[in-house]
Order: C-alpha cells, then sequence, then structure tokens
C-alpha cells in the first residue's frame, strides 16, 4: 500500500458532493463576473458616481 | 389539541445556548469531508422564505417612482434574496439545537448532520458581505446598509435574543421580514419616502397572526424545544385573542395604500375583501377551540395568511401598472 499515514481518503459520495459542490461555486463565480461586466456596461463611465 | 401547561418565558434556554450547540455539533457531529450536497446547501438558505422576501421586494422595485435599469433592479433582488438566504443560513446555525427538538425543522440540514454548524456559519456570513457589498456597489449604499441592517436584525436581535426570551419574539422580529419592500424602494429611488413604510407596517402586522397560526397547532413542537411562542407562555386561548386583534388591525393597514392616496381602487377593493376574509378566518380560529376542528381553523388561516399577503402584492403590482 503507498496510502500515507493519515491521509483522509474521500469515499465515492464526498467525492460527488465536493465535484458538484466546486461545480456550483464555479457557476456562481462565473455569474458575478458577468453580472459586474454587464452593470460596468450598463453604467458605464460612471460606475463608481453612485448616490450614497 | 389540549392546552399544554403554560411555561414562563424566564425558564427558557438563555441566549447562548444555541451558539455552544453549533460550535459542539461543529465538532462532534459532522467529522470528516463534507457530503453536503448542493441541494443542502440550498434548503440552508430558507427557499421559501427567500421567496416571499424576493416577491414583496420585487413589487416595491415595480411601483417605485422614476426609472432603474432592469439590469440593476434584477442585481438589488438578487442581492436582496442572497442576503435572505444568509440570515436564514446564520439563523439555522444558531439554532441548530432546538430545529433538532421540533419535528418541523428536525430535517433541516445541520440536525440532519448533512453540514456542521461551522460550515453554516462560514456559508452565512460570506453570503451576507457578498450581498451587502455587490449591492453597495453596484447599486446604492442606503439600500446596503439597510440589507445588512436586516441581516443583523433577524440573526442578532430576532434569532439569538428575542426568540428565547420573550412571547413577543416574532412580533419585533417580524420588522426583519418586513424591511425587503423598503430595500427594494431604496434601491430604485435612493430614499425611503411614506409609501414603502406603509408596505413595511402590511407585512409587520401580518406577521403574527401567520405565525400564531401556525405555533396553535406547533405547540407541542415549541414547548419541548422551550421557546416561548405566545401558546406556550400565555395559553391557546390568549393567542386567539391577538390573533383577533392583529387581524382586525391588518384590514385598515392593508387598505391604507389606497386610503392615502397611493394606490387606486381595484387595490382598494382587493385590500378590504381580503383583510374581510382575513378577519373571517381568525374569527374562525377564535370560536373552534377543541380537537380537529381548531387545528384545521389554525391551518386555514395560516394558508389564507400566504394568500392575502400574496394576493395584495400582485395587486398592488397590477393597480400601479394600470393605473400609471
Amino acid at each position: 500500500m503507498d496510502e500515507k499515514p493519515g491521509r483522509i481518503v474521500l469515499s465515492e459520495e464526498q467525492k460527488r458532493s465536493r465535484r458538484a459542490r466546486s461545480i456550483a461555486i464555479a457557476i456562481a463565480l462565473g455569474a458575478l463576473v458577468i453580472l459586474f461586466y454587464v452593470v460596468t456596461l450598463v453604467k458605464g463611465p460612471a460606475v463608481l458616481n453612485r448616490p450614497l | 389539541m389540549p392546552d399544554l401547561p403554560l411555561l414562563r418565558a424566564e425558564s427558557m434556554s438563555p441566549m447562548g445556548e444555541g451558539a455552544q450547540f453549533a460550535a459542539s455539533s461543529a465538532a462532534s457531529a459532522v467529522c470528516g469531508p463534507s457530503v453536503a450536497s448542493v441541494g443542502d446547501y440550498m434548503a440552508l438558505m430558507k427557499p421559501r422564505v427567500m421567496s416571499l422576501v424576493v416577491f414583496t421586494a420585487l413589487v416595491s422595485v415595480m411601483i417605485a417612482p422614476g426609472h432603474v435599469h432592469p439590469v440593476i433592479g434584477f442585481t438589488a433582488l438578487l442581492c436582496i434574496a442572497v442576503g435572505a438566504g444568509a440570515a436564514g443560513a446564520l439563523n439555522m446555525w444558531y439554532d441548530a439545537d432546538i430545529d433538532a427538538l421540533m419535528s418541523r425543522t428536525s430535517s433541516r440540514p445541520i440536525p440532519r448532520g448533512r453540514i456542521a454548524a461551522g460550515e453554516a456559519l462560514a456559508f452565512g456570513i460570506v453570503l451576507a458581505a457578498f450581498a451587502v457589498g455587490v449591492l453597495g456597489v453596484l447599486v446604492n449604499w442606503l439600500a446596503a446598509a439597510l440589507l445588512a441592517f436586516t441581516i443583523f436584525f433577524y440573526v442578532a436581535v430576532y434569532t439569538a435574543w428575542l426568540k428565547r426570551s420573550t412571547p413577543h419574539n416574532i412580533v419585533i422580529g417580524g420588522a426583519a421580514g418586513s424591511l425587503p419592500p423598503v430595500i427594494g424602494w431604496a434601491a430604485v429611488t435612493g430614499g425611503i419616502s411614506v409609501e414603502p413604510c406603509l408596505l413595511f407596517l402590511i407585512i409587520f402586522f401580518w406577521t403574527p397572526p401567520h405565525f400564531w397560526a401556525l405555533s396553535l397547532v406547533r405547540t407541542e413542537d415549541y414547548a419541548r424545544a422551550r421557546i416561548p411562542m405566545l401558546p406556550v407562555v400565555a395559553g391557546a386561548e390568549e393567542t386567539r385573542r391577538q390573533i383577533m386583534r392583529y387581524s382586525m388591525v391588518l384590514v385598515p393597514i392593508g387598505a391604507a395604500p389606497w386610503l392615502l392616496g397611493y394606490a387606486q381602487a381595484l387595490y382598494g377593493l382587493t385590500a378590504v375583501v381580503a383583510g374581510t376574509l382575513m378577519v373571517m378566518f381568525a374569527w374562525r380560529v377564535r370560536r373552534n377551540r377543541h380537537g380537529a376542528c381548531a387545528a384545521r381553523a389554525a391551518h386555514h388561516l395560516f394558508g389564507f395568511s400566504i394568500l392575502y399577503l400574496f394576493v395584495l402584492f400582485a395587486v398592488l403590482l397590477i393597480d400601479a401598472r394600470v393605473g400609471g
């Protein structure tokens, strides 16, 4: 066996859950990038000129 | 339904037990790598509560004077939704101990062992920070400050303090659920005026009869978790009286946007009819005090109260669009 002592081995369910969570985080971050891009286009150069 | 022996509010769980449980369960309940699915995290955000929050905020955004670009309006609603989800996650983190004791909430992700309390806490904090930050940067800082206050009020004032210490918990705590229309209005106009305050009052006075109708049929649950809900502390009879009072106050409050000239006759008629029906359902709760009839009347009031709020806001939107 080449397993190092104390190393955590994920079960299939844990791997599936981690992959699903990673994809969800990637989608959320991608959506946030698109949102900021679109809002920048909508607001134009005045994107930071907003009412306080 | 038999009345339970009344408990004194002072004897209920002291503040801090929830957080202590949360900390201990983080260490013991979910050990090792997480098996939490995306659905578990979605459940943590209380999607049903979120949908009502988004709907009331949407109506406010749509009827507010002035023009807002659809992308900015969408961003505001997204942030309000995520902020509501963050508050829900932080609520579940703190209340994990009592959630485990009640049948209605025992299947939530933390008591079920799907998500560690620490994960829920981190998730809630990150979402809250993102929602407030993005709303401030992309929309305006008044709306962001109101959203931050709403999350703080729901988590710190309602969840951590009022819920376990007073039977007025949902009366005062209802302010958190009443603020989304004000946030939506502020997102569009950059300010606050009488109209969003009226929407705030409608939800504020709607909350007690809505939740007390539910607590009447869940009294044993709340008593087991030692939460001083009104039926547990003051009894079912006093709760029925209070439901009746708040429902009667709700009729003029619901019609106020029309009475004060902010809405047209269509809304006024709907508010009066829906308010009268709400009082009738409350009266049925007041009259049917025992057995299956009592539970059925409370269930009907709970169900109708959701329809009441939905119809009132939907007609307000239609009224504003038609009336121009």
